[in-house]
């Protein structure tokens, strides 16, 4: 039988405010457990929630970045159930009215363009977190993340392959750190993912039962773990067995998804509004004033890259991938005023290559966009060859020197005075009679043997396209 | 001078006929002479206290005193107060030491008042009889037999025995009027949002509001005066000017126009309660006032409404006494369901028990719209009802329970019963109107007393007609024997 799988996502998404969402703790990662905590996040007997203004500027950004209703009016909720890590016995989250509803991302796979829908968004808490290591069969509690804002953020069920699933899941990360609302740090859990998958007989309309993947933290993971899970669930639904509804957790080590707890062992939340805080309501002259101050989108930008620039599809993408990826090619662009189509090979090639070998990112990059575009300006100008540049650019990576300076002092500047590259033809011609005769007798290989001897001797500096013109015509 | 009122305490300390030394040590003689048979406080922070009398008595040599700088004002032990024990009336938190002073509590501070202890309370807050308490009933001063009402039955019954000439209490239902009408006292729960929560431990956050609890009027807009206003940390503060409250004491009452509510004179209302009310009325109309009969029809409606709205947040707001982090831990527990169990189990008590498993019933999947949902509908219908009825009146009086002071273990199995005692109170909670309770009478032995329930922020109006009635009544000057 064909199968189609049916894939929603809910991710949550760590707003970058500088305090908590419901009180003026810090939000700093990786700080001393339960240093990070006021009396707010440890729920004391007594205090109270003060909604962060700034989270909720972050909320209406990514609303009106995914064309969805900015609601006037939304409420908090709280979600009740115990476990150790959460202070109050209960979450602040958003309910029955978020604060963003019904948007929507277009993300490509293999060419195609597919338009995702975003049921909602909507702001709530972090828990704390469990260590259960390291503390001899007891369990460590720390309260640090307990009310770090978060935006969770739930796609309609309309993606159909795990690919899919990666690409909504790239391009929302690019977003939020477009719109600097997420760091967008998925080791340390700022942007994490849970997947909703099931499979249903193709054609078949009514959606098959579906298991909840918790707590995504990579692309990779996402789809590995979701492969394994329409893998795990068309086996078992071809073998007779049938999906149960259930949370499953995926294990990363052993590269399976294994169940948490059932539907029925679900906990009922009871949910109900918080009367601690009062119904957001939102202005529309904020939403204007906030709507004013959006960045230029990962769409805007790559359809801007294209036109202005003159980009294929897949470089202007692959350029727009982050906001500092593309402010650094512009950046180059605009200090090298040369061919942007040189630029983007440079960026997505020589400098991507060596990031990507370092482990950097853009934005920690040796070689500063200034400097490649005067690197740049010297292959435009043919002041060097792509070959020499090649050399210079390792040592713009070495050392703070501009190319311009690298070029000088190791002497580099291409040879392209004519008569200059015909004394040193002739030179050749006369030290090797043996191969002149053999290339006029008809060997054409040996002509390469001409090119290599004269740019031994120029040290790779004669101007290739005019040696090899001029070797032409002396043979 | 436990007999003297806080505006004559006040006039005495800024004449130097005593100083707040003296005063607080007084008031901490007859706390240690009497509290023993009345039990109003639950802990004595005498040492706190004296070092704060020493501060006032240096702040009114230096002519910085404001009204309440000196005065000793118990603090109802669901405030939390920096360094000392906050109980809430509960075993939970027996062991629990605020590192906080709720706003209420600093603002007193910052006034330069003295704080001789903290005051016995219905466990969270729960109960119209002060009997829930962990730390034991109070007793009523008029009738040790008898209850002093709830929650803020130690508040009230401190004001009425002299143990302190102010104190604060909070009210979700009825819990600062009921016990100050058990107890012969006056006191008033502001306008939702009047007050700030902060601090205040939370019983249902939607209803609950602290007020003050004195012997007069005039004590009460002293009090309400320090403790009213906007706070950035609680969100449902309300962000209106306070107005001068003292100063309105004395405004005419003429042409004031007075609504009695037909429920409130319905069957359940004791006939000789009934005859002390329609008297004080009398006294308003003598005042100038015009009296007319108004009806609050969804009023029945009230308590079945407010038990399932009070008891949805109590048990969701009493969810973070787990154990984990602070109050009550059970010994050795096996693993974590057990540690939640019995530490809840040993840290609460039955009405605690009772109210968050009503509670979590009302709130869960399936039972939420015909509860939880039905029930903020009514509460809606009853606010609309006071609305319509503020369109033809000013105020609307009726008395603040059905009954006097009950006996000491006469309702404790009955819960309805008990219930039905805050139905002239609970209304007032869902609107989020102001109301106060002041003496007007005694029935057999025991006193009695008037509400007054005003539209929104109409706190000054409601001190002044109870001002006015206590310029022409003494029934707020009778103190029990001890």
């Amino acid at each position: 039988m064909q199968w189609e799988t049916v894939i929603g996502l809910e991710i949550h998404a760590q707003l970058a405010t500088q305090s908590k969402i419901f009180s003026g703790a810090p939000t700093a990662y990786g700080a001393e457990p339960n240093t990070q905590a006021c009396a707010i996040d440890l729920g004391l007997p007594g205090v109270l929630p003060v909604l962060n203004q700034e989270a909720v500027r972050m909320a209406v950004k990514l609303g009106l970045a995914i064309g969805a209703e900015v609601a006037p009016y939304s409420v908090f909720a709280r979600k009740n159930y115990f476990y150790p890590d959460l202070p109050k016995g209960y979450q602040i989250s958003q309910y029955d009215l978020p604060v963003v509803a019904r948007g929507q991302l277009t993300i490509e796979v293999d060419g195609e363009e597919k338009v995702i829908g975003i049921t909602r968004a909507h702001l709530e808490e972090d828990a704390g977190k469990s260590l259960h290591e390291d503390f001899h069969g007891a369990t460590g509690i720390d309260l640090n993340r307990a009310g770090t804002p978060l935006l969770e953020i739930v796609s309609e069920p309309d993606l159909r392959s795990a690919r899919e699933a990666v690409a909504y899941m790239k391009k929302l990360h690019a977003l939020v750190r477009y719109l600097e609302i997420c760091d967008g740090n998925m080791q340390e859990g700022s942007f994490r993912c849970d997947a909703n998958v099931s499979v249903r007989p193709l054609g078949q309309a009514a959606f098959g039962t579906r298991a909840e993947i918790k707590n995504l933290n990579s692309f990779r993971f996402v789809e590995r773990a979701i492969n394994h899970e329409i893998e795990r669930q068309i086996e078992l639904l071809e073998s007779g067995g049938q999906v149960v509804q259930e949370t499953r957790l995926y294990d990363a080590n052993k590269d399976e998804t294994r169940s948490m707890r059932s539907k029925e062992e679900a906990n009922d939340y009871r949910y109900f509004p918080d009367p601690d805080l009062l119904p957001l309501v939102i202005d529309p002259a904020f939403i204007e004033t906030v709507r004013s101050q959006l960045p230029e989108l990962p769409d805007q930008k790559r359809d801007r890259f294209k036109t202005r620039y003159g980009l294929s599809a897949y470089d202007a993408g692959v350029l727009t991938a982050t906001r500092e990826l593309a402010d650094y090619y512009e950046a180059v662009v605009r200090a090298a005023a040369a061919d942007p189509k040189l630029c983007a090979n440079w960026v997505m090639g020589e400098l991507s290559a060596a990031l990507n070998k370092a482990g950097l990112e853009i934005d920690q990059s040796p070689v500063e966009a200034e400097r490649l575009a005067g690197l740049i300006q010297r292959i435009a100008d043919e002041t060097i060859s792509g070959k020499i540049a090649k050399q210079v650019f390792e040592a713009l990576w070495e050392s703070g020197e501009s190319a311009d300076a690298v070029i000088d002092r190791q002497g580099l500047r291409q040879i392209t005075d004519t008569r200059a590259i015909e004394a040193i033809i002739d030179a050749i011609i006369a030290a090797n009679p043996g191969q002149v005769e053999q290339y006029r007798a008809g060997k054409d290989k040996l002509f390469g043997f001409f090119v290599g001897q004269a740019m031994k001797a120029t040290e790779g500096k004669a101007n290739p396209a005019q040696l090899n013109e001029l070797l032409k015509q002396k043979l | 001078m436990h007999t003297q009122t806080i505006a004559q305490l006040a006039r005495g300390l800024k004449n130097r006929d005593f100083s707040s030394v003296e005063l607080t040590e007084a008031c901490l003689a007859r706390i240690r002479q009497h509290n023993p048979a009345l039990n109003c406080y639950i802990s004595l922070t005498e040492e706190a206290a004296l070092a704060e009398a020493r501060a006032a008595d240096a702040r009114i040599a230096s002519g910085q005193a404001e009204p309440l700088t000196g005065i000793p004002i118990a603090q109802k032990d669901i405030f939390c107060t920096e360094g000392v024990r906050t109980s809430c009336g509960s075993r939970m938190l027996d062991s629990f030491i605020a590192p906080y002073d709720a706003t209420i509590v600093s603002r007193f501070r910052a006034a330069g008042s003295v704080m001789p202890g903290k005051l016995n309370m219905d466990e969270f807050a729960m109960g119209s009889s002060n009997e829930t308490s962990f730390y034991g009933p109070v007793k009523n001063p008029w009738n040790l037999q008898t209850v002093p009402g709830g929650s803020s039955g130690g508040s009230a019954a401190a004001v009425a025995a002299g143990l302190a000439p102010g104190a604060t209490g909070t009210d979700t239902g009825g819990s600062i009027r009921q016990p100050a009408s058990f107890c012969g006292i006056t006191g008033i729960k502001p306008t939702y949002g009047r007050c700030s929560r902060w601090g205040m431990i939370a019983f249902a956050s939607s209803l609950d509001q602290a007020g003050p609890m004195a012997r007069t009027a005039e004590d009460c807009a002293l009090m309400l005066q320090v403790m009213a206003g906007f706070d950035p940390k609680d969100s449902t503060s309300v962000d209106v000017p306070v107005p001068d409250y003292a100063g309105a004491l004395n405004a005419s009452l003429d042409g004031l126009r007075i609504g009695l509510p037909r429920e409130f004179f319905e069957a359940g209302l004791d006939p000789a309660i009934e005859q002390l009310i329609r008297a004080a009325v009398a006294e308003y109309r003598k005042l100038g006032a015009t009296v007319s009969e108004i009806s609050l029809p969804n009023m029945p409606l009230s308590v079945p409404a407010y038990y399932v709205v009070a008891p949805a947040e109590c048990s969701s707001n009493l969810a973070r006494y787990d154990g984990v982090r602070f109050g009550h831990r059970c010994a050795n527990p096996a693993d974590l369901p057990d540690l939640y169990t019995r530490s809840r189990g040993e840290g609460f008590g039955a009405e605690v028990k009772r109210r968050i498993l009503m509670g979590t019933y009302a709130l869960s999947a399936g039972y939420y719209d015909a509860y939880y949902l039905k029930a903020q509908k009514v509460r809606r219908l009853i606010s609309d009802d006071f609305q319509q009825a503020f369109r033809s009146v000013d105020v609307i009086m009726g008395p603040t329970a059905p009954s006097v002071a009950f006996g000491l273990g006469e309702k404790s199995d009955d819960p309805v019963s008990m219930y039905l005692s805050d139905i002239y109170t609970i209304g007032v909670n869902l609107a989020g109107l102001p109301g106060l309770s002041l003496p007007a009478g005694f029935c057999a032995g025991l006193p009695v007393g008037l509400q007054l329930i005003g539209n929104y922020f109409s706190e000054a109006r409601l001190l002044n007609l109870a001002h006015r009635y206590q310029q022409v009544t003494d029934w707020h000057t009778r103190q029990p024997t001890l």
